[in-house]
């Protein structure tokens, strides 16, 4: 079990690394920070000296050195923009998303287990063909639309809520909504599918063969090999959350690392950026770690493998 | 009120399907007594496996429907209780094991769990006298180190085992009547004697009733009393084994006694080997590797394959027998070179294929050609016959011209007993032998010297198998083809095999012509498989379950 994990974590440990290289390149391909920090009539000479007080001047592959360097010693450089730390910077701005990530996908996850498994329990009925329906529809909703529309309708036109912004409960209930959406909707599905496949399986005949009773079947003997596929699916969705959050905390004004990562690569911040994704990374990263060990603890197929 | 333990009147069991209604089980009646061992005989969709669901109860309705019919048990009649009351009566008087016990086994759960609850279930008793009753009843089914084993999941198993476990299960409340659903099929067959041998034994211990859902005609001799024999969703004949084997009444049961192959020694046959080797195999070996930690360094390792050497000569039969874990699908693998050989060479007709260039292979592939065990899988469901028969075609472009491709897709229909309008169907239209017909059909297509015969009538009802093998004697006689004809099941290939060669972990333990092998084998591993083979003759596998015992002994030591 223990090597299952320190396999694993190794594996995403190499992906890490690929992902902060590639950062780093990709990042300076959008051209010379000098543009847009000084004035648009700066001189030459001012540009140059920009230029080389940060160190852009220097060959790629020297400040990529130095950056490797430096990262081995937790320090991921300054922010142009701030004048502070890139990762104080960055550290500042997590909690807002993480806090948006785990009620937003705490929400999807008991809200798909409980309807994915009423809509299996009498597949083809009402409730089955509802959910359905609304859990494709909210799979398949473009979110920064659903966002926008809810701004119009929530707060412009009820005025029920506000548009954006932080502060009170309020400023929760659409980031928290138009995140979850997309994750419940495709999970209801995970959910209710695997249910399904479960429910038919020869062990369920067995357990009720012994006389188990059937709510105990189902929690006890089906519900827990069902959790299986829905684990991988829910790991992957909290990752792409990273995605949903830079659109939600965009339009919703929301202090996030989301909001911050796009304007620190419009201000081509290179420094946030590159702390940024590696701040994330590390996080999905140990997601990851955790998610290997929630299966191996519930599949011992998976501990003996 | 009937004095009948367990009596079934008038059962009939209907399956709606958008297909329309399909009678799987119709009017049948049988009854079993205490202490009594009576077996369900039939072939695939006899309803046999149906009428078992419907006694226990597990049917998925819809799309089952019990029709008609009462289920007497114990005096109550089964089908007026509720869910609840029923099962209070599954798994304290009523029992079952199945046939796939990988599947029929909870993954996520340890054993001992898994039997503790059957008894936790229906008896108010703590957990550390469950698990100690548990450990008991694991003892007595015969797995060693019950204690320490309890705690282990189905898939640390091997099958026998997850069998004995199962038994363990089915028997923690002492339950009247056991049910046992094709319990040995899956099994080798040295590892079916100990299984039918325990429960013999329980059935003779405990007194229950135990109902026998077979479709093997030796089980039925070597452990029933009664037999009822199921074709159509109908019971056909019924009567005691001795009765009905000596003296069958209903014509599918004479049919079905006649198609038992290896029942007697096939008529003597010359070998029609010619020529010099075709097919030579040299210290052929194959190990697999483990690999562990973080950079996968090796550790340990399994020797699938640990120096076999063959030779296989044109118009020949190599019949290759052995258990599972023997080596012999490895084998088949590395001859039709799907997997690489640790060491060790293949001579094709006299060319090292070891190393061979693409080229050189492609030329290889269409000599040799294989045919697979599962009907079901091997055929491409969105292909239809003709497609499927056509497609090698399509990659030796020089067999057939395009323009012949009809004609030559009829001929072979033709040849493997099918019609030449079967072309423009799909595989799911077809019984399991037809569809094995049309895999052979497809093999043929390159005109091959050699065929790998995989398990491939092992799948198939009796009558079907033989068929089959007919059908693969006469085309092998009117092409001169060799086949390499692998089987777990010795009967089988009896009924084929010029010579035969005997495999166990790995290694080959006995070569010898056919019938030397089964009158006088001389490796005790041998006559420990041929006595653990039932044979469908009550009298006479009576007499081989005691020379069994001894034969066991001997192949462990020896």
């Amino acid at each position: 079990m223990t090597g299952y994990v320190l396999r694993r974590s190794f594996h995403s440990l190499i992906t890490l690394v690929g992902l902060i290289v590639i950062v780093f390149f990709a990042a300076r391909l959008t051209g010379s920070p000098a543009d847009l920090y000084l004035p648009i009539d700066a001189t030459v000479e001012a540009r140059q000296e920009f230029t080389e007080r940060h160190g852009f001047d220097r060959p790629l592959i020297v400040q990529f050195g130095d950056f490797v360097v430096d990262l081995v010693q937790f320090d991921l450089g300054q922010s142009l923009r701030k004048h502070r730390p890139a990762l104080d910077v960055v550290l500042e701005a997590i909690p807002a998303t993480l806090q948006l990530a785990v009620v937003a996908m705490s929400i999807a996850i008991v809200g798909a287990l409980v309807i994915g498994a009423l809509a299996a329990w009498r597949p083809g009925g009402v409730f089955d063909r509802t959910a359905s329906v609304l859990s494709l529809a909210g799979a398949s909703a473009p979110d920064f639309w659903i966002a926008i529309s809810a701004i119009l309708l929530f707060a412009v036109t009820l005025g029920w809520l506000p548009t954006s912004g932080t502060g009170t409960l309020a400023h929760w209930v659409m980031p928290i909504g138009v995140l979850a959406l997309r994750p419940l909707g495709i999970l209801i599905q995970v959910v209710r599918t695997s249910m399904l496949g479960v429910l038919s399986a020869a062990y369920v005949k067995t357990a009720r063969a012994k006389g188990v009773g059937e709510r105990s079947v189902i929690f006890v003997h089906a519900l827990r090999n069902a959790m299986l596929p829905v684990i991988t699916v829910a790991g992957d969705l909290a990752a792409s959350i990273a995605n949903g959050a830079v659109i939600i905390e965009t339009v919703f004004g929301w202090p996030g690392i989301g909001r911050l990562l796009v304007d620190s690569i419009i201000q081509r911040d290179f420094a946030v950026v590159q702390a940024g994704v590696f701040v994330t990374a590390s996080i999905i990263f140990l997601m990851n770690i955790v998610i290997d060990i929630a299966y191996a603890i519930l599949d011992p197929r998976v501990r003996h493998s | 009120m009937s004095e009948h333990l367990l009596e079934v009147r008038g059962l009939s069991v209907d399956f709606h399907t958008s297909d329309g209604t399909v009678h799987a089980v119709r009017d049948i009646s049988f009854y079993v007594d205490r202490g009594e061992t009576l077996a369900v005989l039939g072939e695939s969709g006899s309803g046999k496996s149906v009428s078992a669901s419907a006694v226990m109860e597990i049917l998925d309705c819809p799309p089952a429907d019990i029709a008609s019919g009462e289920i007497h048990f114990e005096g109550k009649n089964l089908l007026r209780l509720s869910t609840a009351e029923r099962r209070r009566i599954n798994g304290e008087r009523l029992a079952m094991i199945f046939q796939d016990t990988l599947a029929h086994l909870n993954p996520v759960y340890s054993i001992g769990w898994q039997i503790a609850e059957a008894i936790r279930v229906h008896r108010p008793v703590g957990k550390a006298e469950a698990w100690a009753e548990t450990v008991r009843l694991l003892e007595r089914v015969g797995i060693p180190a019950a204690e320490s084993r309890a705690g282990d999941y189905p898939h640390q198993f091997s099958g026998g085992q997850r069998q004995r476990v199962m038994i363990a299960m089915a028997l923690a409340n002492r339950p009247a009547l056991l049910i046992a659903d094709e319990p040995t099929t899956a099994l080798d067959v040295t590892v079916q004697a100990q299984i039918l041998e325990l429960l013999r034994d329980l059935t003779r211990e405990t007194g229950m009733g135990l109902l026998l859902i077979t479709h093997d005609l030796g089980v039925v001799a070597d452990i029933a009393d009664r037999v009822v024999v199921m074709h159509d969703g109908r019971i056909v004949e019924s009567g005691r084994v001795r009765d009905v084997y000596h003296a069958p009444q209903h014509s599918y049961t004479r049919r079905l006694l006649a198609a038992i192959p290896g029942r007697a020694p096939p008529p003597e046959r010359a070998s029609a080997a010619t020529g010099p080797p075709l097919l030579e195999v040299r210290d052929l070996v194959r190990h697999y590797s483990q690999t562990t930690g973080l950079l996968g360094r090796a550790s340990g390792g399994v020797r699938a394959l640990d120096g076999v050497s063959l030779e296989l000569r044109r118009g020949e039969t190599l019949g290759i027998v052995g258990e599972s874990g023997s080596g012999k699908s490895t084998l088949a693998k590395l001859i039709l070179r799907l997997d690489e050989p640790t060491s060790g060479s293949i001579h094709f007709a006299g060319q090292n294929l070891i190393g061979l260039d693409r080229q050189a292979l492609k030329t290889f592939r269409r000599r040799v050609q294989a045919v697979f065990q599962d009907p079901f899988a091997s055929l491409n469901p969105r292909m239809s016959v003709f497609e499927l028969i056509s497609e090698p075609w399509t990659i030796h472009h020089d067999i057939v011209p395009k323009a012949e491709w009809p004609a030559r897709v009829a001929q072979l229909l033709t040849q493997v007993g099918l019609l030449p309008e079967h072309a423009a169907r799909w595989p799911h239209q077809f019984s399991g032998g037809q569809r094995q017909r049309i895999a052979i059909a497809r093999a043929l297509a390159l005109e091959p010297d050699v065929l790998v015969c995989d398990e491939a009538v092992s799948a198939l009802d009796v009558s079907i198998q033989a068929q089959i093998i007919a059908l693969l004697a006469e085309l092998r006689d009117a092409y001169g083809l060799a086949y390499l004809f692998i089987a777990h099941d010795l009967p089988v290939v009896r009924e084929i095999a010029d010579r035969i060669i005997v495999m166990r972990q790995g290694v080959i333990v006995e070569e010898g012509p056919c019938e030397r092998i089964f009158t006088a084998p001389r490796h005790p591993y041998t006559q420990a498989l041929l006595a653990a083979s039932p044979v469908s003759d009550p009298d006479e596998q009576a007499r081989r379950r005691t020379a069994l015992a001894e034969a066991t002994t001997a192949a462990a030591t020896g």
